[in-house]
């Protein structure tokens, strides 16, 4: 007789109402304990500079009975569903559901962008949001390179996003160039960065890299905040000039497009092309990693990904993979820094923490790692959800945090958890990331 | 020369706050092989609590300072180790058997939590505390009118950290618990075939590591006499280099990298540049992890197939 795992973990696991309101208690008493001085009793600088303290039993007794009440319900989805981290293995008329739905997804969601600008013409915060959404898009495609297909740990990809643009505001400012020499540069200068950080990290592998590379963040950061006389330090660098139509000004000036076209002035003009910019950006990620996956380097980073030593077994170069891997993400990540710096116009080393790496990296690995349309939606959900809590904004990281961890417990592999093989024999067989066993990148 | 006397008192004594809290990455790097990212955080909630009840007990007329900081030293130790329990619980132990990055993420994501949670909790601004341990000694006047202080807080951080880690030495080599956590560095999977409870020893050394954690934050609070939500953040990375620098996974080498980052740290202020002084901290980090990336008292791995 089989049995599977999925029925014999749940059979060892109790259940009934006594077992449940009996861990509901155990959690309430944690958390008692966990908030009582937390949350129980608030601490506040003082006029006279000493410390005052007051209480807040009554914000205590919520959250231990948010706890209480919100452990029973876990624990009842957790019985109606299952236990978690049993393999599942998708039922084929599901799959070939997913397959054809993403198929026309990619698609549908592309025309419907192109369309944004049209539909929403008069709504400049949809617009703002969507400019948003793509750039997000385009440094999750980015990462997606390193941590996706190379399958190498990236906690400083925000590094580069910094170098890029600063090359563009530093270029713009002091020499006058324009955005479309930048561009390119911003993109060199953020690969060659990519490079230096990838030189020392080679012989790492998994979390050590995760810390060097976040340290290598930390380090570019700290230096831009502390290079005062060429960066500006924490007041940033201001008046980055605009973008222009390769040459021609986006203003209300004689020279402008609008005056060209002998069409009425509108502010709208620029905020649409700045969308078009950057979803051709995009795109141009997008297409370039779709292609490079078909080239033996694309094959050799997702190699790297499953297996190094076997890798190494092969005869494929693991250094010049790795930096390779690292250049090319950082320049994407670059000319996404140089699209910030020519929209915002201004900027600062508070755009570049740690958070912003994170944030990418969470998009990336929601989005399933490897897969380019997860990425987008990815980046689609996690912008449109942190807008949702706009009005709260402290709470907004405090529910970020609780998100990564929950997505972590509950779909490691992310939404669209699917890693096809670029390569297969005979004929495409879908396979459930579940079964596909990660080596030691 | 008093200068530098001075200064190695300094780098010394915060070595001593990294060294505590290097003790608690490396453990659960040696147990588990995961980075605790949430960790710096935990000690950032120690340092936290360690206020609070300190404020508590002084406004309840509490005026013997040995009694109060005993009793802020054993509240502070019991509810952050609690804090690291549930965190296992909540954030890690689900994902023991996931794939190689999901503890990771949960961490960071973990990390999140606390930071904006004592944020949210506790506002956003630094928290002052009057100087709690006062007073201190001259230990040498140079001709110059520079004088060498060896203040007592400074000792009460010294002498902490030696007993404790005595404390913890002991427990890792003579107890039970000891022996069963080093079991299940080694093999988790025989280490319960023979009878050790892999969940509870993990689970207890974390709770080991957020006590510890705590007492470092308390000290750091009595020592610089402020806390802020944000300050786990770079002192958790700190502490990791100092793990790393000594060799992850030792903890006689976690102390060691503590004292050496702190010293280095102290020195690079005084002789070069206070704003670089971090900048200097993960330079130090990058360069280890190249050259020597077994770190001081470090045994190489072998990967095999």
């Amino acid at each position: 007789m089989s049995v599977t795992p999925a029925a014999t973990s749940h059979a060892s696991q109790p259940s009934g109402a006594a077992f449940i309101f009996k861990k509901a208690l155990i959690s309430a008493v944690v958390a008692l304990v966990l908030f009582s001085l937390m949350i129980g009793v608030r601490t506040e600088a003082g006029n006279q500079g000493g410390l005052i303290y007051w209480t807040r039993f009554g914000d205590l007794a919520a959250m231990v009975g948010v706890v209480f009440g919100g452990s029973i319900i876990v624990e009842l989805l957790r019985q109606w569903w299952g236990p978690v981290g049993t393999i599942r293995v998708v039922p084929p008329q599901v799959q070939a559901t997913m397959a054809f739905a993403g198929r026309w997804l990619a698609t549908a969601l592309l025309v419907f962008t192109f369309l944004v600008p049209v539909i929403f013409y008069d709504q400049r915060y949809i617009l703002d949001l969507g400019i948003l959404v793509l750039t997000y898009v385009m440094l999750g495609w980015g990462l997606n390179v390193v941590v996706g297909l190379a399958g190498l740990l990236d906690l400083g990809y925000v590094a580069f996003y910094a170098v890029g643009a600063y090359s563009y505001a530093l270029l713009a400012t002091y020499f006058d160039l324009s955005f479309w020499v930048c561009l390119p540069l911003a993109g060199i200068l953020a690969a060659f960065w990519g490079v230096l950080l990838g030189f020392p990290v080679l012989r790492l592998r998994g979390d050590y890299l995760a810390i060097v590379t976040l340290a290598f963040g930390e380090i570019i950061r700290l230096v831009i905040i502390n290079w005062q006389s060429l960066t500006g330090g924490p007041n940033g660098v201001s008046g980055i000039p605009r973008p222009t139509l390769f040459g021609i000004p986006l203003d209300n000036s004689d020279n402008g497009l609008a005056a060209k076209l002998g069409i009425e002035f509108s502010p709208t003009h620029r905020i649409v092309f700045l969308f078009y910019l950057i979803l051709a950006m995009a795109l141009l990620t997008n297409w370039v990693t779709i292609r490079l996956r078909r080239l033996p380097i694309g094959r050799a980073w997702e190699a790297l990904r499953e297996d190094e030593v076997a890798c190494r077994a092969l005869g494929i170069n693991t250094t010049t993979t790795k930096l390779t891997a690292f250049a090319t993400g950082a320049m994407f990540g670059g000319l996404a820094g140089a699209f910030f710096a020519t929209r915002q116009g201004f900027i600062s080393p508070e755009s570049f923490t740690f958070q912003e790496s994170a944030l990418v990296l969470a998009i990336v690995v929601l989005g399933g790692m490897g897969s380019q349309l997860g990425v987008a939606l990815a980046a689609l959900a996690m912008i449109g959800g942190f807008e949702l809590f706009r009005g709260f904004d402290q709470y907004r990281m405090l529910v970020f945090g609780m998100a990564m961890v929950f997505l972590m417990i509950w779909r490691p592999r992310g939404l669209i958890g699917h890693r096809a093989p670029t390569v297969f024999l005979e004929r495409s067989q879908a396979i459930s990331s579940d079964l596909v066993k990660e080596g030691h990148g | 020369m008093d200068y530098f006397a001075q200064q190695l008192i300094n780098g010394l004594v915060l070595g001593s706050i990294y060294g505590l809290i290097a003790i608690g990455y490396t453990m659960v790097y040696g147990i588990v092989g995961m980075i605790n990212f949430a960790h710096g955080d935990i000690f950032m909630i120690g340092g936290f609590i360690a206020l609070i009840t300190f404020l508590i007990l002084v406004s309840l007329g509490l005026t013997a300072i040995p009694v109060i900081l005993l009793i802020v030293l054993l509240v502070s130790m019991a509810i952050t180790a609690l804090y690291g329990w549930t965190i296992e619980r909540i954030a890690y132990r689900p994902l023991r058997h996931s794939f190689r990055l999901a503890p990771m993420l949960s961490a960071i994501g973990m990390s999140f939590v606390l930071t904006n949670f004592s944020q949210v909790s506790q506002g956003a601004r630094v928290k002052p505390v009057p100087p709690i341990i006062t007073g201190g000694y001259t230990l040498h006047e140079g001709a110059s009118g520079f004088a060498v202080q060896l203040s007592n807080i400074q000792i009460v951080v010294v002498i902490t950290t030696v007993v404790l880690l005595a404390m913890f030495t002991w427990i890792v080599s003579r107890t039970r618990l000891g022996r069963d956590m080093r079991a299940c560095e080694q093999d988790q999977t025989m280490a319960s075939l023979l009878g050790v409870d892999v969940d509870r020893t993990i689970s207890m050394t974390f709770v080991i590591g957020a006590a510890l954690a705590a007492v470092a934050g308390m000290m750091y609070l009595l020592y610089y006499g402020l806390v802020d939500f944000f300050m786990g953040f770079v002192a958790g990375i700190k502490a990791f280099t100092a793990a790393v620098l000594g060799g992850i996974g030792s903890l006689p080498g976690a102390m060691l990298g503590g004292l050496s980052i702190g010293l280095i740290e102290t020195m690079w202020s005084a002789y070069f540049s206070v704003e670089y002084k971090d900048v200097a901290a993960f330079s130090i980090l990058i360069v280890v992890l190249i050259f020597m990336p077994t770190g001081l008292l470090g045994r190489p791995t072998v990967e095999k197939v």
